[in-house]
């Protein structure tokens, strides 16, 4: 009996009323964990009730605490009827199963009706002991941390970085279900709510659970997601990286002159780590005494030992050999599993899916016919690579391939030197996809990107046939391992197939690793895409030796250390010192620009031109990832957000046909938006793409794509030429002088946005003498019919060898399209930057003021529109957004806006939604060019006192603590809650105190004990000017809201307003019940809206996750800088608030 | 084509000051967008009439959610819906209990009751100010008396903590409250010349010293109700124009006190008698309800006309008589 959950119901606020003759409410709480429910007293007629009940406890399995949440209903007691729901509350109990997290849930939770929305809030107490649990054959993963960002987490340090993890499961959906029929809005809602929680819960374990046979003890990238399959069932499914962390000791040293996150581990931790950091699992040595106090699954020899038979001992020892950083298995898993085919993976080639799934589909499709359909969709393969976005042609033979043998044979010595230790078993099973979700990574750490490598495939659904949860009766979910569950194999099987394409596409780049890897899904009805992308590339394999140059990095002094997440701020060529890639001395800023592949057999057509910075390697001439802008890389100038925006429109069908219709859409649509991108790109001179996303939405009569990355000048590739457009009737006067008009707006263009971005490269004077590269000619064409990387001259006979080919047509109306397309996107405004990556190339002085912010909005077409008119409407939508975005953020000017996130959804038939969920940060425009840390450190500093930072934070404290003295807690109570009536009667009730006393607490308490604790939110991993002290556990949250009463709710716009609020008021609330004040790495992933105006019924529901932090300024640890480790969270939201 | 929805979000509430003025003032969307327009703002931040719009819309939504909260301002501060910094919190209230002094003039010491609330379309046409943002102040005197109408302690102090008001908004409140309880005449034409601040004045002076919590502070503190017992004790004045000698010693006492204090001091001495007069018997009658409904109008009917009348009077004179006064 490995755990006990205790729970307290201190106290209510703000309750609504629920008796109408009193105005007032008999409320009690009914606490829920698994099967078992306490229920607190009622306390009579109070809007702001006292429990302040026992403590409930519940003993538990820690199986089930990872799975269930807590589950706290409060009700209005009514004595002749049913008693009333007034509200529920989830508590995800995970955090607390971590030592390292937080301890204790405690704090004012919104208490949330589906239908109603918040309705007041309820103060409880959670916490957990957790019993070691020596079971080897145990399905609980308690204690392997979660977390969002997808880099290192700030205020950890790497040791292993094990690889990919994912995990999905299914179940039916209880909208679907026949009982929803019977039931009311409320209860089909809320079982749903339940059911995902159950799910995540189960699927975090699960991830866990493989996470632990690999030996790492975290999730770092996690990145969770819901498949609304409908009819078909419900699938959560999670990817993410298996780490091996280890927490750097954050006693923060009192001198602490540097504020980036790395200096203490720089003072306190790296000696140690340099002496220790052979052995690995040992590495959990220097924190024994806190592991031991942990859970099992840290200490190394009970942890390792589900990993299978023999292996306790040997795995122990093996990773002293290894050394920190790990990927062994790829190049020679990669070689063992070659014969996969590259682009074309007919759904046959997986058998095991088929003749598995040994119960017919209970669809009116025979099994033969899904099984065709079933493929996926078939690009070729130039078209995918040219998608990928690479460079052309050029040379340097050389070290391609003796790179790719070194590595190899590296990996190979990994392995031997692991000799058989079971865990290379383990990274048979799991280490089969070489990817990383992660996006950011430690300097030296990614050595070259090839490029983009993208799947798509299109797929029917059909039910998730589960016979075990033919009994839904609790929803309870059944130990997946218990029995053969074959569906969830058919959905693993479709994402088993697109990861072996991603595979191949990185191998065929050369690259033995994908980073920046994602997955996505888009329904419509019956038909799934199923896509995902990442960005292939070489890791560095030399960081197993790395002992002494963790003391060269300790000596030479700099911030960065190599396993800590690196440095807070973007510091550009900070990485210059983490020179430590290969045997040659590759210059960091511009090595991962390196092709990786092997420049005879390139497998697109590709410029090669040696690298501008170090003139001796080979580089592309355009580069598109997935990742972010790996802090060290040399840019010059700024970035910008670069968007491709497209609408398709298809014909209606139905299952197969409309399956086949959609497949025969998608290369067009991906091509025409890897067109778009490149052509964007050069308008604004840059040469390189981060963060590229690119997301395809299926509706009944459209197909909508929209790719978003932040384009930069990277000084290692060349200069992008220009566009040149040209008319097909060079005779015809007026054609020339629209086409030279034309020319020249977009040479004013192009001249206007490198003055805008600052991009003035050194002028290229001379290529290298005797490359076999032609010069490349300052200007590349604009032209439709041929892949859009090959801009040359030289390039001509592969495609038509006429010149013809080249010219675009102005009558064609597409051209033009694409050209209005290109020339209508307005520029930012003055003031105003936007990226959708982490950081923002050429802004480094960041103030403390952010603000995160959700935009929603649904754009309904008319019928009967065009490609063209589709296009331009969406492309308007997208516009008119960032329009209003900058407007609305117009008082933080100077600004950037970071991490913007477009999701597109075809809500219906003729609607369009797009979701932006984005931070913007304000930064000091004085010291924009100055480089000099110095500077930068001081205006954060003083930014830290200015606006948004002045919340008092004392609310909490104030209620807790005056809530056990009997004598003030009816005053504290009237006062919380300011019902004037209540508040009246119960100073002339209760108050024993003279008036004039009472008078005097009052005035003290009405200001200074009423405001809330201000909890941040940011997309992003860091808080600018603070340091993340503390990771208090994953925040994942899903919510639904239903209305039948939308227009007393101010419509669609008002009822999505309210329902974010909310929203973001449910995950600040338990953020700060956490202990902490603020949340990173904060997304939206779902917020699917539905609406019925005629009915006055709307429903929408959104998921979001992030990790929950503790943070303090850097300005405190510098003033008051004996802050330790052990601030809880009260002192330091005190040392906040003043 | 249109948009069917549109909203924006932040975790920290963006709330634009002038569009919140706009809000309260009673505007539509489109009234307050050409506001805007008319401001400058687009060309300010090079935005289009649309963005204006949409933006002005989801402003509006805002308040319209915020509403609620700024009926018990207390609760802005504990509540969790909207991440506000407190010197806006403190914005949103002081100018949601604003008011205009046109308004309140219409208003001031009737009843707080829904007839009066009916009539508030005359008042909207009578001053300019748009029937929403009327029904507003409207509701917000009617909030603020509710609340502190049965509460003890001083009547500013209760406004200025239940409603987080700023100190001098919460003495015009007390001044409003004070007028509304004891009902007030201030509307008959003879007052039209006094402004609220005039009032607000003398509502300040009463509640200081005329009601219970200006008489007793400790126990029975209410700062609403005009003391009765003191009013009763008014009558007792009388005496000070029926009996001569009072009267002399009276005229003394004040003559003394104002003696080069006031240019008028020739005239108020020569019509003492007159003026004492008519001040005791105001005081005398207070004790009626009715009578202190008037008590404005009599202080002006009664002791400020006869006196000015006088004064004009003499002022005339004056000069004639210096005219006609040849050396």
């Amino acid at each position: 009996m490995p755990g006990k959950l205790k729970a307290k119901i201190v106290a209510g606020r703000h309750l609504p009323v629920m008796d109408r003759a009193s105005d007032l409410t008999d409320a009690f709480v009914e606490v829920k964990f698994g099967n078992t429910t306490f229920k607190t007293d009622v306390y009579p007629k109070s809007l702001n009730p006292q429990w302040n009940s026992e403590w409930f406890k519940f003993e538990v399995d820690d199986e089930d605490l990872q799975d269930e949440p807590l589950q706290i209903t409060v009700l209005d007691h009514d004595t002749y009827s049913a008693n009333d729901a007034i509200g529920k509350v989830y508590i995800d109990i995970d955090p607390l199963l971590c030592s390292e997290a937080a301890t204790v849930i405690s704090g004012w939770l919104p208490i949330y009706d589906t239908i109603h929305g918040i309705r007041g809030e309820i103060n409880v107490l959670v916490k957990v002991d957790l019993f070691n649990d020596l079971n080897r054959f145990r399905q609980s993963s308690c204690g392997v941390k979660f977390f969002c960002t997808t880099s290192i987490p700030r205020c950890y340090r790497a040791i292993m970085v094990h690889g990919f993890v994912e995990e999905l499961v299914v179940n039916e959906d209880p909208e679907y279900q026949w009982i929803d029929r019977i039931r009311t809005p409320r209860a089909s809602n809320e079982a749903r709510q339940r059911l995902i929680f159950l799910m995540s819960g189960e699927l975090q374990r699960k991830i866990g659970l493989k996470v632990l046979e690999m030996g790492g003890n975290a999730v770092v990238g996690y990145l969770q997601c819901f498949d609304l399959e409908g009819e078909s069932g419900l699938v959560v499914r999670a990817i993410g990286t298996a780490c091996t962390l280890e927490k750097i000791s954050s006693t923060l040293p009192a001198t602490a002159t540097h504020p980036s996150n790395s200096s203490p581990s720089k003072d306190m931790k790296e000696p140690g780590f340099g002496e220790e950091a052979p052995g690995v699992p040992l590495s959990s040595g220097p924190p024994t005494p806190l592991r031991a106090q942990t859970f099992s699954s840290f200490s190394p020899s009970k942890s390792y030992s589900r990993q299978s038979s023999s292996s306790d001992t040997e795995l122990s020892l093996t990773p002293k050999t290894v050394g920190i950083f790990l990927f062994p298995s790829t190049p020679a898993l990669e070689s063992e599993s070659s014969p996969l085919p590259s682009a074309h993976l007919p759904h046959h080639l997986w058998p095991g899916m088929a003749s598995r799934s040994t119960t017919p589909p209970p669809l009116r499709l025979s099994q033969s016919d899904t099984a065709i359909l079933r493929k996926s969709v078939s690009f070729s393969e130039e078209l995918l690579l040219a998608a990928s976005g690479m460079g052309s042609g050029g040379s340097a033979g050389k070290e391609g391939g003796p790179l790719k043998a070194l590595l190899r044979q590296q990996t190979q010595s990994a392995l031997e030197q692991r000799g058989v230790s079971s865990s290379s078993e383990a990274f048979v099973r799991t280490g089969e996809y070489p990817f990383f979700t992660l996006a950011a990574f430690p300097p030296g750490f990614l050595l070259h990107v090839g490029g983009v490598v993208s799947a798509r495939s299109v797929k029917l659904l059909d039910r998730i046939h589960n016979p075990a949860l033919g009994n839904t009766r609790s929803y309870k979910l059944l130990d997946w391992n218990s029995f053969t569950a074959d569906e969830p194999e058919t959905r693993d099987a479709w994402w088993e197939e697109i990861r072996q394409e991603i595979k191949s596409h990185a191998k065929a780049l050369g690259c033995h690793a994908v980073v920046g890897y994602s997955e996505s899904t888009s329904i419509c009805e019956e038909v799934c895409i199923l896509s995902a992308s990442g960005t292939a590339a070489i890791l560095s394999s030399r960081f197993m030796q790395d002992g002494p140059l963790d003391t060269e990095h300790r000596l030479s002094r700099q911030p960065l250390c190599v396993f800590s997440t690196g440095s807070e701020r973007v510091e550009g060529d900070m990485g210059s010192s983490a020179s430590l890639g290969f045997e040659e001395v590759v210059s960091p800023g511009c090595g991962f620009c390196h092709i990786p592949y092997d420049e005879l057999n390139i497998p697109f057509p590709a410029q090669l031109t040696y690298c501008y910075c170090c003139r001796r390697y080979k580089v592309p001439d355009v580069l598109f990832t997935t990742i972010d802008l790996p802090t060290e890389a040399n840019v010059t100038g700024k970035g910008c957000l670069i968007q491709a925006r497209l609408c398709r429109t298809k014909k209606k069908a139905q299952g197969e046909g409309n399956a086949t219709v959609i497949s025969n859409l998608l290369p067009f649509l991906e091509y025409e938006l890897h067109t778009q991108l490149m052509n964007k790109l050069k308008l604004r001179g840059m040469n390189a793409l981060f963060g590229l996303r690119i997301q395809i939405s299926v509706g009944e009569t459209m197909l909508l794509g929209l790719a978003s990355a932040t384009g930069v000048y990277l000084t290692a590739l060349p200069s992008p030429g220009g566009i040149q457009i040209a008319g097909k009737t060079p005779s015809d006067i007026t054609y020339e002088q629209h086409i030279s008009n034309m020319q020249k707006k977009i040479n004013d263009t192009i001249a206007k946005n490198k003055e805008l971005y600052e991009i003035n490269p050194p002028e290229v004077v001379e290529e290298i003498i005797g490359s076999p590269i032609p010069e490349p000619r300052q200007r590349s064409r604009l032209f439709r019919s041929q892949s859009e990387s090959s801009d040359e001259v030289s390039e001509l006979d592969l495609s038509h060898g006429k010149k013809d080919a080249f010219v675009l047509e102005i009558d064609d109306t597409d051209a033009v399209e694409d050209i209005h397309a290109l020339l209508t996107d307005s520029p930012t405004p003055a003031g105003f930057y936007s990226c959708n990556t982490e950081i923002m190339p050429g802004i480094q002085n960041w103030t403390s003021a952010i603000q995160m912010f959700t935009s929603v909005r649904v754009f309904r077409l008319n019928a009967n529109l065009t490609n063209q008119g589709l296009n331009k409407i969406f492309s308007d939508l997208c516009e008119n957004l960032l329009k209003s975005l900058y407007f609305k953020l117009r008082s933080m000017v100077p600004c950037c806006l970071c991490h913007l996130n477009f999701t597109v959804a075809i809500p219906e038939d003729e609607l369009i939604q797009v979701a932006v969920t984005a931070v913007a940060m304000s930064f000091d425009k004085e010291q924009l060019l100055e480089n000099g840390k110095q500077s930068g450190e001081k205006t954060l500093i003083k930014a830290i006192t200015e606006n948004d930072e002045q919340l008092q934070f004392n609310l909490e404290l104030n209620a807790e603590t005056s809530a056990p003295n009997p004598l003030s807690s009816p005053k504290g109570l009237s006062e919380v809650g300011s019902h004037p009536s209540a508040r009246a009667s119960s100073m002339e009730k209760a108050s024993p105190l003279p008036e004039g006393r009472s008078r005097s607490l009052r005035s003290n308490r009405s200001y200074s004990g009423s405001s809330v604790a201000v909890v941040k939110m940011t997309p992003l991993s860091f808080i600018p000017g603070a340091k993340i002290i503390k990771y208090l556990g994953i925040i994942n949250m899903f919510f639904i809201r239903e209305t039948t009463s939308l227009r007393e709710e101010g419509g669609v716009s008002g009822f999505l307003h309210t329902f974010i609020a909310e929203v973001f008021a449910m995950v600040r609330a338990h953020v700060a019940a956490l202990g902490g004040n603020a949340v990173v790495s904060y997304s939206m992933k779902e917020c699917v809206f539905m609406e019925n105006p005629n009915k006055n019924q709307a429903q929408c529901l959104i998921n979001v996750s992030g990790d929950a932090v503790m943070f303090v300024r850097e300005s405190e640890l510098e003033s008051t800088s004996v802050q330790t480790q052990s601030a809880t969270t009260h002192t330091s939201n005190g040392a906040e608030g003043t | 084509m249109s948009v069917e929805l549109d909203v924006f979000v932040g975790n920290t509430t963006i709330m634009d000051k002038e569009v919140y003025q706009l809000w309260l003032n009673g505007y539509t969307v489109n009234d307050a967008v050409k506001v805007r327009i008319e401001g400058g703002v687009m060309e300010e931040c090079e935005a289009s009439a649309e963005v204006l719009l949409s933006d002005t819309m989801d402003q509006y939504r805002t308040f319209q959610m915020c509403e609620r909260l700024l009926h018990h301002p207390a609760k802005l501060a504990n509540q969790l819906l909207f991440q506000i910094p407190p010197d806006r919190q403190a914005m949103l209230i002081e100018r949601y209990y604003a008011f205009d002094d046109s308004f309140v003039r219409e208003v001031l010491g009737k009843k707080l009751s829904k007839g009066t609330k009916k009539d508030l379309d005359d008042v909207s046409t009578k001053t300019g100010i748009t029937l929403k943002s009327c029904r507003r102040q409207f509701d917000n005197f009617k909030r603020v008396f509710k609340v502190v109408e049965e509460l003890k302690g001083p009547l500013v102090e209760n406004i200025r903590q239940h409603f987080l008001l700023p100190d001098q908004l919460a003495r015009d409140y007390a001044a409003i409250v004070f007028f509304a309880n004891n009902r007030f005449e201030t509307g008959k034409k003879k007052l039209h010349y006094l402004t609220f601040q005039d009032f607000a004045f003398c509502a300040g002076q009463l509640i200081n010293n005329w009601t219970l919590g200006a008489v007793d502070n400790i126990m029975e503190d209410m700062d609403v109700d005009l003391d009765k017992e003191f009013l009763q004790e008014l009558k007792d004045l009388k005496i000070l124009i029926t009996d001569k000698d009072l009267l002399d010693q009276h005229k003394s006492l004040v003559c003394t006190a104002l003696r080069g204090k006031t240019n008028v001091f020739n005239e108020m001495e020569a019509n003492f008698k007159n003026l004492s007069r008519g001040l005791v018997n105001i005081a005398a009658k207070l004790i009626n309800a009715k009578d202190v409904r008037d008590f404005f109008i009599d202080l002006v009917e009664k002791f400020i006309e006869p006196f000015s009348l006088c004064l004009l009077y003499m002022g005339v004179i004056k000069s004639c008589i210096l005219r006609m006064y040849h050396d």
